[in-house]
């Protein structure tokens, strides 16, 4: 088997998984005032201050979701209320085309049901927000702006966004920036005091931590509203009983992947550079996918022409190779990315992608699988064709 | 090439997400083939759950397909033949009815879709065989030709639907259901026994893309309204309706016909015609029907040569009748019933058997009636 779609899901470390299921024995809501609420607090607690310190925010500006989603979800939902609560003019959302579905469905949503404006900011031919075009949206009206929203890497063709520089062109009109940097952390330098964004979305199993916990940085001064309402946890930005055993687990992850980014760059890096360099070799009219030297270490992403990705998914995933086409599906069924299509690729050869993401178990082994594989595995995709 | 086969081939199964395709894929499996299994998306918007036992184009058919390849330990698949789909089947479908015509969409789609874009993608990808859950039987002769024969329990049969297929679609065609000689509780059963959670789900019937069942209420959405008389077979007008194409030659309720006829007896439908828009009834003695022309033979092998005698299916559910048939030209056959039969309408596809053979299929495009010809 060679597991090539560590962008949709990385093995949990063992330090995580031993740090998850001590905590899974243990009773106590981090809430309840006695001994082992305290405990399981102290836990809590520990771990935010772990993982604030590994992306460089404050603990209290560290909260706790159920993952990307939520914390996208509350970022850009929250933000966009409680801006506009503030100034019933704020309703413009500026958004790259290329985001994850969890914040360009949110987006969608509040221009269908909470009377948002939603502008797609233009990306260049790699899927890149630039500071300028996000200076003309904002500068256009800068008091009708709720809130912006970015990548910091994005997740199917890797192209890393210039977060600095947006972050900073939107603070200078006072418009908070939200970032989804799920896919960069452990990849890239993420720094969220350095950033200068208002609130930045991470994950915890793509890092190698558990399902099901994520967190939402979020600056001090921004009170989002909330999207789940109840006991007042999170600075009462995310109510919900703290999944103790997930966060300690999450922490973990978070403060070992930070760690080891730099090493993950150089080894994970030159593995994927093998890849790139073996299916070029292999199918010479592969396309590769977003920005061929500022991207995530750990992504590849062709278009094959003349393929359907779901044939060749199919070829791989019976040789025992396993990828993504990159794209979301609706019931199974692809469509062409909303990324490339953004990025101006003909819908017709953006039925044709794969992603090949590598992570902290990847091998050479897995690459020379693919290297074997991807030749034959794309005359036979040809064959069937776009049908 | 069902239990027969030499040696393990790559299937690929497709699966409703009903309990007859769930099935057809765990035998294909044990039989030893390579299988992997595929659902054809074939709505652009399906829905998300099913309503009543209609329709196997949902999400939730979708998922239970998916849940039952997960059991049975294959790769799933979804496809999105939905354009193929809405050309070839619906679109046809509509086209038909708007022409005066009884079309039988299931017949189509495994013409033109489960073993025509479904089969060509996967001969392209490498497989050798698609598997349904359909109830027939191919034999393998020593020759090497494989024939259609219908499934070894009659009740189950349907083998009719498949009668469109030629020699070629028939060589790459696995239907692991058809030797069962089973109840469809027992089908039930052994997909309890192999832990397929569709083993309880209620059977499909009528046509699935059209979810709620009201095929008239589908039709006059595509077609609109049009106004047009009900007349007897002398042309005098008895009544009007609200589209030719909410008929079908036979029917007998719905009519709405104020007054009943000079002799107290029930009026049937005898004759749709799309040109004038009009409808044509009379007695249940006129439906009879001595013999049929039809067009776009196809043969599951050979076409005969000269005149032959068979037996005749002339819709899903329909029984047998003997029949004599000619190929005239090789683009039409020509039929006569040995005793006059009842409800054939252009449009409907015929079946010829020679005994539990499947010897082809046609496309019915005129009727002879014992009095006069029509349509």
């Amino acid at each position: 088997m060679a597991y090539l779609d560590h962008a949709a899901t990385t093995p949990m470390l063992p330090e995580a998984v031993e740090a998850m299921t001590a905590q899974l024995v243990a009773t106590g809501n981090a809430s309840a005032l006695h001994a082992a609420g305290r405990r399981a607090r102290r836990t809590v607690e520990e771990a935010r201050e772990s993982l604030a310190e590994a992306l460089g925010a404050r603990p209290s500006e560290v909260v706790f979701t159920s993952g990307g989603t939520e914390a996208d979800n509350l970022a850009v939902k929250g933000l966009y209320w409680a801006r506009r609560d503030a100034d019933p003019a704020r309703t413009r959302v500026l958004a790259s085309p290329v985001e994850h579905h969890a914040v360009l469905d949110a987006v969608d949503w509040l221009a269908g049901h909470e009377g948002a404006t939603v502008e797609y900011l233009p990306v260049d031919p790699h899927g890149r927000v630039h500071p300028e075009a996000l200076r003309e949206a904002i500068a256009r009206n800068p008091d009708d702006v709720a809130l912006a929203t970015v990548m910091w890497a994005n997740n199917e063709i890797g192209t890393v966004f210039p977060v600095r520089e947006l972050a900073s062109t939107a603070s200078e009109f006072g418009v908070p920036l939200h970032a989804d940097a799920v896919q960069a952390v452990g990849q890239l330098d993420v720094d969220f005091a350095a950033s200068g964004l208002a609130a930045m979305t991470v994950s915890g199993h793509k890092i190698g931590g558990p399902y099901g916990i994520g967190a939402l940085l979020l600056g001090r001064e921004y009170t989002p509203v909330p999207v789940l309402h109840g006991g007042g946890q999170e600075r009462h930005v995310r109510s919900g009983t703290l999944d103790t055993p997930a966060i300690a687990a999450f922490a973990v992850a978070g403060r070992l992947a930070t760690g080891r980014r730099e090493e993950f760059a150089r080894t994970v890096g030159a593995l994927r550079d093998a890849l790139v360099r073996a299916v070029l070799d292999a199918v010479p009219d592969a396309v590769l996918g977003g920005d061929p030297v500022d991207r995530l270490p750990a992504n590849a992403h062709f278009t094959f022409p003349g393929c359907e990705g779901d044939s060749l998914l199919l070829l791989l995933d019976a040789q025992g190779i396993e990828c993504s086409t990159g794209s979301a599906c609706t019931a199974g069924i692809a469509q062409p990315s909303h990324v490339l299509l953004a990025t101006g690729t003909d819908p017709d050869l953006a039925r044709g992608t794969l992603r090949f993401s590598l992570g902290h178990t990847s091998t050479q082994a897995d690459v020379d699988a693919l290297a074997a594989a991807i030749g034959p595995v794309v005359e036979r995709a040809r064959t069937a064709g776009l049908s | 090439m069902t239990e027969t086969s030499p040696r393990p081939l790559r299937v690929l199964a497709a699966m409703s997400g009903g309990v007859d395709s769930a099935v057809a894929a765990a035998r294909a499996v044990e039989a030893g083939h390579d299988v992997t299994g595929v659902h054809l998306a074939l709505s652009a918007n399906p829905q998300s759950f099913r309503t009543g036992a209609r329709g196997c184009c949902t999400i939730e058919d979708s998922r239970d397909a998916r849940r039952a390849a997960d059991v049975i330990g294959i790769p799933f698949y979804v496809w999105d033949l939905a354009d193929r789909f809405r050309q070839d089947v619906v679109d046809d479908f509509v086209a038909e009815y708007e022409a005066g015509r009884t079309p039988n969409p299931c017949l189509r789609c495994n013409e033109k879709i489960k073993f025509a874009a479904l089969l060509d993608k996967a001969l392209a990808l490498g497989f050798d065989a698609v598997c349904t859950g359909h109830y027939a039987t191919v034999v393998l002769r020593e020759d090497g030709v494989r024939e259609l024969h219908r499934a070894s329990d009659m009740a189950k049969d349907q083998s009719y639907v498949l009668g469109v297929l030629d020699e070629r679609q028939l060589a790459h065609a696995m239907f692991p259901l058809g030797d069962t000689l089973t109840t469809k509780d027992e089908i039930r059963a052994e997909a309890e026994r192999r832990g397929l959670a569709v083993a309880k789900k209620p059977d499909s019937h009528d046509i699935c893309f059209i979810a709620d069942g009201d095929t008239q209420g589908f039709l006059a959405d595509r077609l609109g309204r049009a106004e047009g008389d009900i007349v007897d077979e002398s042309g005098t007008r008895l009544g009007s309706h609200e589209g030719a194409y909410g008929f079908t030659i036979g029917q007998r309720k719905g009519l709405r016909i104020g007054h009943p006829a000079p002799d107290g007896k029930p009026r049937y439908v005898l004759d749709i015609s799309p040109v004038d828009n009009t409808v044509t009834v009379g007695p249940v003695e006129a439906l009879d029907v001595t013999g049929l022309t039809a067009i776009k033979p196809r043969w599951c092998g050979s076409a005969p040569e000269g005149p032959g005698r068979y037996t005749a299916q002339l819709r899903a559910h329909g029984g047998e009748c003997a029949v004599s048939a000619e190929p005239v030209d090789g683009a039409e056959l020509r039929v006569t019933f040995d005793e006059p039969v009842r409800g054939v309408a252009p449009g409907q596809a015929i079946v010829l058997y020679d005994g539990t053979r499947v010897v082809g299929s046609a496309t019915i495009s005129a009727t002879v009636r014992r009095t006069t010809e029509a349509a």
